[in-house]
C-alpha cells in the first residue's frame, strides 16, 4: 500500500520511477527468456570466432580449443571458384521475389479492395492465405508431381496446345524461374495483408469527394488509393532490404539437385554443403559470417531509414 | 447509382482474376488427397484430377501400418505438446515487461534492445550446430525446443499490442492486490485475445512444419518429427522398410500423396476456424498508426 501511495505522489514526474521491490517482479520475468536467448542466440554469435580458427570438432569445449588462423578461411572462401556465382544466385533470386512480391502483393490488395461480394471475397481470402501455412517440404513434394514432365497436370494442359513440357526442375534456364513463381504462389496471399491493412486506413472522405467529381473506380485506386497507402509501400520495400541475401533455404534445399547449381546454388545451401555435408566448418562458417555481416548492415540502414523518415520503430 | 458498363466489365475481370488465383492454391490440394485415394494405375497414366479415380484406400492402409510414419506423427505431437506452450510463456513473460512504461522498469530500452538484437544478426547455420552439440542436446527433443523457445519476432508483435492495453486498468488490479502476473494472465491476455490467438497458430505451425532442425540434430531417423521424415522419404526418397507384397492398387506416388495430405490435414483443420483472428490479429500489430 504504501508503495502505491508514492507512485501517487510522483505522478507528475514522468522520470520518476517506482521502488526497486516494485520493479523486481518485472525483472524476475525477464530472467528465464533473457538466459534463453543469452546462451543459444548470443552463444551461437560468439560461436563465429570459428570462421577465423581451424575448426577441429571435439577439440575443446564448442570453439574453446581450436587453433585461430586470422584471416585463412577468408581468403580460401574468395578462391573457391563457385562463390561469385552462389552470391550471384542468392542476390538475383532473392531480389526478383521482393519486387514481385511487392508489386503483385499491392496489386492484389487493390483488387480485393474493388470486391463487391463480401462472401466471395471472405472465401477468396482463405484460399489464397492458406498456402503460407504449408511447409516447404510439403509444397515441393506436391511441385515434383505437378511439374512431372511425363505426366504431370502441367504437361498435360502444355500438350493440349501442342508444346513439349521442359523438365522445369532440372532445367537452368526455369529453376530460378519455378522458384519465384512457386514463392509467389506461397506468400502472395499473406505478403497483401498489410497493404489490405493499410487501404483500411485511406482517409473514406477523400473516395466522396471524388465520387462527386466523377472518378470511377479505377481512378480512385489510382489517385487515392494507391498514394494513400505509398508510405507503407516504401516502408515495406526499404525494410526488405534486411532480405536481399535470403532467396529461401528450404524452399531450394527442397527443390534443387545437382543439375541447376549453376543457377540455384544460394549462400545458405552453399553452406549446408560445405559444412554439414562436407564437414569443412571453419570454411563455411566463414560463410556464414559474412552473409550475417551484410545482412546487419543492410538491415540496420533500412531500420534508420525507417526510424529517420517516418519514424518507425520496431518497438 | 447507375452503374457505368466499364465498371461492369471491370468487376468480372476482376473477379474472374481472383478466384483463378484463389483455385490455384486449392486445386493442388485437391489434387493431393485424389491422388492419395486413387488407384496407382490411374495416376500412372495421368487419369487423377481433383476428383479421386478407381477410389480405393489401399495407400491410407498402408500408411496406417506404417510404423515409421506413425512414430513420426507422434514425434511432431510430442514437440507441439512441449515446444508451443513453452513458446507462448516465453512470450508473455518477455512481452509484458517490456511493454510497462519505462519508470515500471529501468532500462527498457537496453533490455528490449538485447531480445531485438538477436533478431538482427546471428551466428549462422554452422556455430548454432555447434552449440548444440556442444550442449549434447543432438539427438534429444530439446534440441528442437530449446534453440527456438524464445521467439523474439512475436515477442515484439506483442508488446506493441499490450502497449494498447490502457493504464487505468493497470492501476485498478494492482490497487485491489493484484500482483504483476496475475496482471498479465487476467488483465493483458485477454484483452489483447486476437493477436494471443495469431501467435498461437503460427507457434503451432511453425514447431508443425520444421523440418530442417529435425534433419541435423536427429541421428536416429526414429526420433524425426513428421516433417522431418517426410522431407527424408518424399523429397529425398530415403529408402523405407517396405512390403513388397504391395497390391497393385498403390505406389509411391499415391503412398507419398497420402502422406503429404495426413501431414496437411492438421493444419487445415487447424487454420479454417481460426483464420478469422489472424487477419484480426496481424492488421494491428503489423502497421501501427
Amino acid at each position: 500500500m504504501h508503495i502505491i501511495k508514492k507512485n501517487k505522489k510522483n505522478k507528475g514526474l514522468v522520470s520518476g520511477s517506482v521502488s526497486f521491490r516494485r520493479q523486481l517482479p518485472l525483472y524476475l520475468m525477464l530472467l528465464v527468456p533473457a538466459v534463453f536467448v543469452l546462451v543459444f542466440s548470443y552463444g551461437s554469435m560468439a560461436g563465429v570466432v570459428m570462421a577465423f580458427q581451424d575448426y577441429i570438432p571435439g577439440k575443446g569445449w564448442y570453439v574453446f580449443g581450436s587453433p585461430f588462423v586470422g584471416l585463412e578461411n577468408f581468403r580460401q572462401l574468395f578462391n573457391l571458384s563457385n562463390v561469385g556465382s552462389v552470391l550471384y544466385n542468392t542476390v538475383f533470386i532473392a531480389v526478383t521475389k521482393i519486387i514481385c512480391g511487392l508489386v503483385f502483393g499491392v496489386l492484389l490488395a487493390l483488387m480485393l479492395n474493388e470486391m463487391r461480394s463480401k462472401a466471395l471475397k471472405r472465401g477468396i481470402q482463405t484460399a489464397i492465405f492458406f498456402p503460407y501455412f504449408l511447409s516447404w517440404v510439403i509444397v515441393s513434394g506436391m511441385l515434383v508431381d505437378l511439374l512431372d514432365p511425363a505426366k504431370g497436370p502441367i504437361a498435360q494442359m502444355l500438350a493440349q496446345f501442342g508444346v513439349n513440357a521442359p523438365f522445369f526442375l532440372a532445367d537452368e534456364k526455369w529453376f530460378p524461374i519455378i522458384l519465384v513463381l512457386s514463392d509467389l504462389w506461397k506468400g502472395l496471399g499473406y505478403g497483401a495483408i498489410v497493404y489490405l491493412a493499410a487501404i483500411t486506413g485511406v482517409d473514406q472522405t477523400l473516395y466522396e469527394a471524388a465520387t462527386i467529381d466523377g472518378a470511377g473506380h479505377v481512378k480512385k485506386a489510382i489517385h487515392i488509393t494507391l498514394p494513400g497507402i505509398m508510405p507503407v509501400i516504401i516502408l515495406m520495400s526499404v525494410l526488405s532490404l534486411g532480405n536481399v541475401l535470403n532467396a529461401g533455404f528450404e524452399q531450394v534445399f527442397n527443390l534443387y539437385s545437382p543439375v541447376v547449381y549453376s543457377t540455384g546454388d544460394i549462400l545458405d545451401t552453399f553452406v549446408y554443403r560445405l559444412g554439414i555435408s562436407e564437414g569443412q566448418y571453419s570454411l563455411s562458417a566463414a560463410v556464414g559470417l559474412f552473409k550475417s555481416i551484410i545482412s546487419f548492415s543492410l538491415i540496420s540502414i533500412a531500420y534508420f531509414i525507417a526510424y529517420r523518415v517516418w519514424d518507425y520503430k520496431i518497438f | 447509382m447507375r452503374e457505368h458498363p466499364t465498371r461492369y466489365v471491370f468487376v468480372v475481370v476482376n473477379t474472374i482474376f481472383l478466384s483463378a488465383f484463389a483455385l490455384s492454391c486449392i486445386l493442388p490440394i485437391l489434387n493431393l488427397a485424389a491422388t492419395s485415394l486413387s488407384s496407382a494405375h490411374r495416376v500412372e497414366a495421368g487419369h487423377v484430377g481433383i476428383w479421386p479415380v478407381d477410389f480405393t484406400l489401399s495407400s491410407y492402409q498402408y500408411i496406417f501400418r506404417d510404423n515409421e510414419f506413425f512414430q513420426a506423427f507422434i514425434n511432431s505431437v510430442v514437440r507441439l505438446i512441449i515446444g508451443v506452450p513453452l513458446n507462448i510463456i516465453m512470450v508473455f513473460l518477455t512481452a509484458y515487461p517490456l511493454s510497462r512504461p519505462q519508470r515500471y522498469l529501468r532500462g527498457r530500452t537496453a533490455i528490449s534492445w538485447f531480445f531485438v538484437l538477436t533478431m538482427l544478426f546471428s551466428g549462422g547455420m554452422i556455430p548454432t550446430y555447434m552449440l548444440v552439440n556442444a550442449m549434447g542436446l543432438n539427438n534429444t527433443i530439446w534440441a528442437l525446443l530449446l534453440p527456438g523457445a524464445v521467439p523474439v519476432f512475436y515477442i515484439v508483435l506483442m508488446i506493441n499490442f499490450f502497449k494498447q492495453v490502457p493504464e487505468e486498468l493497470y492501476e485498478a488490479a494492482v490497487l485491489d492486490g493484484a500482483s504483476e502476473l496475475r496482471v498479465m494472465a487476467q488483465i493483458y491476455v485477454p484483452l489483447s485475445l486476437p493477436s494471443v490467438v495469431t501467435i498461437l497458430l503460427f507457434t503451432i505451425v511453425a514447431h508443425w512444419n520444421s523440418w530442417f532442425d529435425g534433419i541435423i540434430y536427429m541421428n536416429d531417423t526414429a526420433r524425426y518429427p513428421l516433417q522431418s521424415y517426410l522431407q527424408a522419404v518424399v523429397i529425398n526418397k530415403m529408402d523405407v522398410t517396405m512390403d513388397i507384397s504391395l497390391s497393385t492398387n498403390l505406389n509411391q506416388q499415391t503412398m507419398d500423396a497420402a502422406r503429404l495430405f495426413l501431414a496437411t490435414l492438421p493444419i487445415l483443420l487447424l487454420y479454417l476456424p481460426l483464420q478469422r483472428y489472424f487477419i484480426k490479429g496481424l492488421h494491428i500489430g503489423s502497421v501501427k498508426g
